[in-house]
């Protein structure tokens, strides 16, 4: 039997703006991309979501506040919830702290600078959905373009929820910290942009890496199910 | 009843924008110790009675108007 193509949603808000990255991304990956809109509450038909990155509502009030109560990012909790695997990137990082899906809050630029260029970021666990493919301390060169990326976790934050830290830290971020996890490990954020780095045209091929455990991932869930 | 909510980043967040602030107050010649910025955002409520709307209030800025987080906020009500 072929192996499963997994279906992968990224959903778009008004302002997002690497869905379509993302959609390309995931489809070269041998992902089942789909696109949800905003507005869908039911939970999509999916076996992994994606929040992308951008603006979404003009990151009015604070980035991520007013996508927190959108209708899709319910369907997320609730999928999120039964142990679905949520990645978000950059504005979906954002969104998913400002959901309290994941802990913390991301804060303007320590520079007060809009920060665009690939950055070095090491990995600090091997053992989740999201970096199977990468090992404990692997170095990976993806680019970040943010001016509200500087992480502030909650007191509490269990540093086994780090998952990536930056090497040169870009903006600001408490204990270089660029991608953290839920306690379950099944819900992601990162401010680095996975989706732009798939294809060593494009400077690196790193993100991959991510993106393709990810879809790894989806793909165990589908032959769970099967 | 009309209400406005001042919305501080927390003592002890660091706050690069009152920084910057404080910095060019400087230049300009004024003597400042420390500068914060935070915002405020002004309501037209439809509740009629003081404690009612305050309490009102209180629920938006700890669902949406602010990150407990990283923000403190303070809530005045007129009629």
């Amino acid at each position: 039997m072929a192996s499963p193509q997994p279906r992968v949603g990224v959903i778009t808000y008004p302002g997002s703006q690497d869905d379509r990255d993302a959609l390309w991304a995931l489809a070269a990956l041998d992902a089942e991309a789909v696109p949800v809109w905003h507005e869908q509450r039911e939970s999509p038909d999916v076996d992994a979501v994606v929040i992308p990155g951008g603006f979404s509502y003009g990151d009015y009030l604070r980035p991520g506040a007013i996508a927190g109560f959108s209708p899709a990012t319910a369907a997320v909790r609730e999928f999120a919830a039964d142990g679905g695997l949520v990645l978000g990137i950059c504005n979906g990082f954002q969104i998913l702290c400002e959901a309290g899906l994941l802990p913390g809050a991301l804060l303007r630029n320590k520079s007060l600078r809009f920060v665009c260029r690939d950055v070095r970021l090491t990995v600090t666990r091997d053992d989740l959905p999201f970096t199977t493919r990468c090992d404990v301390g692997q170095e990976l060169v993806m680019p970040v373009k943010h001016g509200d990326g500087r992480y502030v976790p909650p007191p509490d934050l269990d540093p086994a929820q780090v998952v990536l830290r930056y090497v040169d830290n870009p903006n600001g971020s408490v204990d270089g910290i660029a991608g953290v996890c839920n306690e379950a490990g099944n819900v992601l954020g990162l401010m680095p942009h996975p989706e732009h780095a798939v294809d060593p045209l494009l400077g690196s091929d790193d993100g991959a890496l991510l993106l393709a455990s990810f879809v790894d991932a989806a793909r165990d869930r589908v032959l769970a199910a099967i | 009843m009309r209400a406005t909510v001042l919305v501080r980043p927390k003592t002890g967040i660091l706050d690069p924008q009152g920084e910057a602030v404080g910095s060019a107050l400087g230049h300009l010649g004024f003597q400042v110790r420390d500068a914060r910025v935070g915002k405020v955002i002004d309501l037209e409520l439809e509740a009629e009675d003081e404690a009612e709307a305050k309490a009102e209030v209180a629920q938006m800025c700890e669902r949406l108007l602010a990150n407990p987080l990283i923000e403190s906020f303070e809530i005045e009500v007129t009629a």
